[in-house]
């Protein structure tokens, strides 16, 4: 792979006495989609939230091994997690908008990190929709709740919200699986003009999204990678058995 | 198919509708005594406040500055004790509300579990002492306190009448922290129905957990707050007891070194020798207060609760 954005290397991931993650190496491409699936509990969840240090969070969980990203290890002792998010945005599986108008919850994370000036902040709001392929839609009623919005309307709300604090990486934690087959449409054509601009992982319990709309797969089984390679490969020669029988829909 | 098996669906209809009338009879005479509570309360003030009002005048009343109900030339004006009511209990929202929410977030977003399993039924408990409890505690550790105040403040004054500590400033404290556990229970409650998402999507836009907190957590949980200091006023304006005992109760200009009298301690005070007119205004203060606590509870409702739905 001539240009990786991330470098996994010998990641072990704890929760208390739960080995959750057993030795992941990967690279994740730049500028390509890289699919995370697996049937569920498998870790690809936690093995993404691993990229952008949300399981700091959660208590009794531990982190051994590295994540370089453009060549820095996130797990560095002198990383700021502010700047580390800043970079590596996320959008999650629940459609999450906080209790504001749209222009509030787009500009949430720029004011966060400073930018107060009103004309500034209109552009990266309208960019950010823009780029987000809901701008449309929602351009005459930006300062009404974003909670009047419909589910796959929020989701990309969210996919925008992430957008404005100009990220790199943008992790995708089964973004449709709480969406209408329409809404799901439409994300995953944003996810292909996205993946222009940014460097997208997504996780997903859906085989054929992943095969519709990444570049690279990666199948997790009980916290390891069983196989990684580029989607066509996976999906038409899969090299790994048990990766053949979780596509071909034998157990998951 | 076995013919002549099936099962009949077929009921005792009638016995069934009995059971069902008779259970929806008896929720509804529950619902109603509330509402006969409210009713009935809400005549008898009428009913018995009125007639003073008749007498004296209501502007006379609710305007007049001089209390002098046993006088010759009897005097019935409560305006500062309506004022103090009014400051007082403002002081003690702005004084316990910002506390009692900043500790609501520190229960449910801060504190290490072991702490917060210390703290959490402490203020459960400030929840179920008693009133008059409060009061003793003020006598004891308030009024000394606010004495020493006084004396430094106010030496070598002319003018300033001593009070010895029992004052408005002291019914101020009192009452915010009779108000804490009131607005820490709801607020924290609402703090803790904040879905998770929004802390995590805030937190992954790279902001600090302070930031989180003051940025999207509390305005989400804005509606359930707003309830908690919906219902510290209520407690605030109707306490009685407490603040009987640490506030000097007589009738003066609400400022912080003056004795004064609220609504309520007015009524606690003197309906035990009262008679006569001098009884009847004190009915109609009992009016005066009731009047109060509706219009703040319709008021702030529709303020508050307006200011929060725009949002959602």
């Amino acid at each position: 792979m001539a240009n990786s954005k991330i470098t996994v290397e010998n990641l072990n991931l704890h929760y208390g006495e739960n080995h959750a993650l057993k030795d992941v190496n990967m690279e994740i491409a730049d500028h390509a989609i890289t699919a995370f699936i697996g049937p569920s509990g498998c870790g690809k969840s936690t093995f993404l939230r691993c990229l952008n240090r949300m399981n700091d969070l959660v208590d009794g969980c531990r982190v051994e091994g590295k994540v370089i990203l453009d060549g820095e290890d996130i797990y560095d002792k002198r990383v700021d997690t502010t700047l580390l998010r800043k970079k590596v945005g996320m959008v999650f599986q629940q459609p999450n908008p906080f209790p504001m108008s749209i222009y509030d919850n787009i500009a949430y994370g720029p004011r966060l990190h400073g930018i107060k000036n009103k004309k500034e902040l209109d552009e990266i709001v309208e960019r950010s929709l823009q780029g987000a392929a809901i701008f449309e839609e929602v351009k005459d009623r930006l300062h009404k709740s974003a909670l009047g919005l419909s589910g796959g309307q929020q989701q990309r709300l969210c996919i925008a919200r992430a957008l404005a604090v100009s990220p790199e990486v943008l992790l995708m934690d089964e973004p449709t699986s709480a969406l209408d087959p329409i809404s799901t449409l439409k994300i995953e054509e944003l996810m292909e003009t996205l993946k222009k601009k940014y460097t997208v992982v997504i996780v997903t319990h859906n085989m054929q999204q992943a095969a519709r709309v990444s570049d690279d797969t990666a199948f997790f089984l009980v916290g390891e990678v069983v196989e990684k390679n580029a989607t066509s490969e996976i999906f038409a020669r899969p090299q790994d058995k048990r990766t053949e029988d979780y596509i071909t829909g034998r157990f998951g | 198919m076995n013919g002549g098996t099936h099962a009949s669906v077929m009921g005792n209809r009638k016995n069934k509708a009995v059971v069902e009338t008779v259970a929806q009879i008896v929720f509804t005479i529950c619902a109603f005594f509330a509402v006969l509570a409210v009713v009935s309360i809400t005549l008898y003030m009428i009913i018995s406040g009125t007639p003073a009002i008749l007498k004296v005048g209501l502007g006379e009343i609710l305007f007049g500055t001089e209390w002098m109900p046993t006088a010759a030339d009897p005097k019935f004006g409560i305006l500062w004790v309506i004022l103090t009511s009014i400051v007082g209990t403002t002081l003690a929202i702005l004084l316990g509300v910002p506390i009692g929410v900043l500790t609501a977030v520190f229960l449910a977003e801060v504190a290490p579990k072991p702490l917060a399993a210390i703290v959490k039924p402490a203020v459960e408990l400030l929840a179920g002492i008693p009133s008059v409890i409060y009061g003793l505690l003020g006598i004891y550790l308030l009024n000394p306190l606010m004495y020493k105040l006084e004396r430094l403040i106010f030496q070598g004054s002319t003018t300033h009448q001593f009070t010895g500590g029992a004052n408005l400033l002291s019914a101020v404290i009192v009452l915010a922290i009779m108000i804490l556990p009131t607005v820490i229970n709801i607020s924290e409650t609402s703090i803790r129905a904040v879905p998770a998402g929004i802390k995590s999507s805030s937190l992954a836009l790279g902001a600090s957990h302070v930031q989180t907190i003051f940025r999207s957590i509390l305005p989400a949980a804005k509606s359930g707050i707003v309830t908690a200091i919906v219902l510290g006023v209520g407690r605030a304006i109707g306490e009685a007891m407490a603040i009987t005992l640490v506030s000097g109760s007589s009738v003066n200009v609400p400022l912080p070194f003056n004795s004064v009298r609220f609504l309520t301690t007015a009524i606690v005070s003197e309906m035990g020798y009262s008679s006569g007119l001098h009884r009847q205004v004190l009915f109609t203060i009992g009016l005066v207060l009731f009047v109060f606590i509706m219009i703040i509870n319709v008021v702030l409702n529709k303020i508050l609760k307006k200011g929060a739905d725009d949002n959602e």
